[in-house]
């Protein structure tokens, strides 16, 4: 079933017009014994691992979970698994440094969607966030800043009202005070179950970092996987310097979508941060480890000056 | 009417064209080509033009009446460099205090390898940004049907008004229902829940004018929401030319800054 992993989560990758042939033709270019081999698969992936266990989906490697430690690193082939904001802030600002903004801000359902009040409830249970990004000011290095972290584990990181309001504000802050801004993305795109209110936040975010721009003041961007949609769309591609995870999915539409379209496989490296570094989308691939001290350079550079500095 | 009749109004193949609207609306349309980087994406048109004796950047989105224009037009999907000759000529207009307006009937931006080399996403997302900040009046009109990211590249304006039967959705009732419930053929529910007529979102306060249209859609009589259409965009570019660019801006931010439903405890 991971044909469908970034369609199922609720999220747009994708704007066409006819999705259904292009969704068929996917299934049709499928064949049966690929099928039967991926559902065997599965199945044998579900036996083989034990309790407390995890997969590495690039080398196999079975190992305990917290093998993977605070930076979520394969210690055999170096893969990055997907950090939540939480742990990403904790990688990322300096200790105790982070003031977060808007804590209690939830979505309603303003198109009286079925099942999404549930669904961002029982999500609000699971992962302990109210949405799918955590906004707030830190510093880094010494240097402050303000910081926005998308979280995947929401609803995919989709873009709602929610996310864009609090996007929006930590720009906003940021203005007025003069700070730099980090943002973290990591999205499946427009929040489907807001429908255009989710379109409209695209625009609503953009303005205000258009704001934060006139001014004269620095936005990084770091792309973490998966950054797509209305995301890439948006905030994700207008920082004055963006940054990219190695092997991070980043585009616009979905690589499935693409392939029902054009008929044939694309090359595993479409689409990736180094495929973007390549055609001049992104200013440099950063290792995770480097993230804290890179954004700190990048900070000193723009004479960001830490607390307390003259 | 159900939302889905509209969505197939709006999709109709005899429905009039951004160039139908601009070669009957304006005179003297001086069509300009290329985003100066690439190549010139047909499927979207631009130039300058007089509306009523005044000199407009008018910019369409184009589609095709027939499988050959169609196949030039690519089906009134742009590639980045379709976005970016539209951000070109707007910054022109900018340049020599034009207004700006744009005529939008897109499924969405091209999804294809192409689109995504030449950075797709960067190229909506910059003209999110340009948009904002443009110092002359901007009016966008949906003409037909407005697809996602792809129809926003173009409505980051001052006022974003609807044709009577166009369509404006974060995505296509197909591939909402595809995503949500992983069955396309429950588009017609999806096109109910999503509110995505024009009368919808008038009330959502997402479009500020509706232009009617004859019983069937515009292409029964032309002339009628053509010259509608042309009489408002007349009184309204004077408006907007009123104010002064200080005004127009604050006011064009708020517009968009209002958007979202959330709850705060």
């Amino acid at each position: 079933m991971k044909l469908f992993d970034n369609i199922k989560s609720g999220i747009d990758k994708i704007s066409v017009d006819n999705l259904k042939g292009k969704v068929d033709a996917i299934k049709d270019a499928m064949p049966k014994k690929e099928k039967a081999e991926k559902a065997e698969k599965n199945a044998e992936k579900k036996e083989e691992i034990p309790e407390g266990h995890i997969k590495c989906p690039s080398c196999g490697n079975i190992m305990e979970k917290k093998a993977l430690g605070q930076l979520r690193i394969c210690p055999k082939c170096a893969k990055l698994f997907r950090m939540n904001a939480k742990d990403r802030i904790k990688a990322i600002a300096d200790k105790d440094s982070f003031e977060e903004f808007d804590i209690n801000m939830e979505s309603k359902n303003p198109l009286n969607f079925p099942d999404y009040s549930a669904k961002v409830k029982s999500l609000q249970e699971k992962t302990g966030l109210k949405d799918a990004v955590k906004t707030g000011k830190c510093t880094i290095g010494g240097r402050p800043c303000v910081i926005a972290v998308m979280d995947s584990g929401f609803i995919m990181g989709s873009l709602g009202s929610v996310v864009g309001e609090k996007v929006t504000r930590a720009f906003e802050y940021a203005t007025e005070n003069k700070m730099a801004v980090i943002v973290f993305t990591c999205s499946g795109g427009a929040r489907m179950q807001e429908g255009i209110l989710s379109l409209m936040q695209m625009a609503k975010v953009s303005a205000a970092v258009a704001k934060h721009s006139e001014a004269g003041l620095l936005y990084i961007t770091v792309l973490t996987d998966p950054t797509t949609g209305g995301v890439t769309a948006s905030y994700a591609m207008l920082g004055d310097i963006i940054l990219a995870e190695p092997k991070t999915l980043i585009g616009f539409a979905g690589r499935r979508v693409i392939e029902g379209t054009i008929k044939q496989k694309l090359p595993d490296e479409f689409q990736t941060s180094e495929f973007l570094l390549e055609h001049g989308f992104v200013d440099a691939i950063v290792e995770r480890e480097k993230l804290p001290e890179t954004l700190e350079r990048i900070l000193k550079l723009h004479n960001i000056k830490k607390v307390g500095e003259e | 009417m159900p939302a889905y009749d509209k969505v197939k109004i709006a999709r109709k193949v005899s429905r009039p064209t951004a160039l139908d609207y601009i070669n009957h609306i304006f005179d003297e349309f001086t069509e300009l080509h290329g985003d100066r980087n690439f190549r010139d994406d047909a499927a979207i048109v631009g130039g300058v033009a007089l509306l009523n004796g005044t000199p407009v950047t008018v910019i369409g989105v184009q589609k095709g009446k027939t499988m050959e224009e169609n196949i030039e037009r690519n089906f009134g999907q742009p590639h980045p460099e379709g976005y970016r000759k539209a951000l070109r000529l707007m910054k022109q207009a900018e340049k020599f205090h034009r207004p700006v307006i744009n005529f939008i009937n897109t499924s969405g931006a091209y999804c294809g390898v192409g689109a995504e080399e030449r950075g797709q996403g960067e190229a909506i997302a910059r003209n999110l940004l340009e948009m904002t900040n443009l110092k002359v009046p901007t009016i966008s009109i949906l003409i037909g049907e407005g697809g996602s990211g792809g129809a926003l590249a173009l409505a980051v304006t001052d006022r974003v008004w609807m044709l009577e039967n166009s369509v404006y959705a974060v995505l296509s009732p197909e591939g909402f229902a595809s995503i949500l419930w992983k069955d396309s053929k429950r588009a017609k529910e999806a096109a109910d829940v999503m509110k995505i007529t024009a009368e919808d979102l008038l009330n959502l306060n997402v479009v500020e004018k509706v232009i009617k249209e004859v019983d069937g859609g515009a292409q029964n009589d032309f002339g009628f929401t053509a010259n509608l259409l042309k009489s408002k965009l007349e009184t309204e570019v004077e408006i907007l030319q009123s104010k002064d660019i200080d005004t127009l801006l604050a006011e064009r931010y708020d517009r968009f800054r209002k958007f979202g439903e959330f709850a705060e405890e």
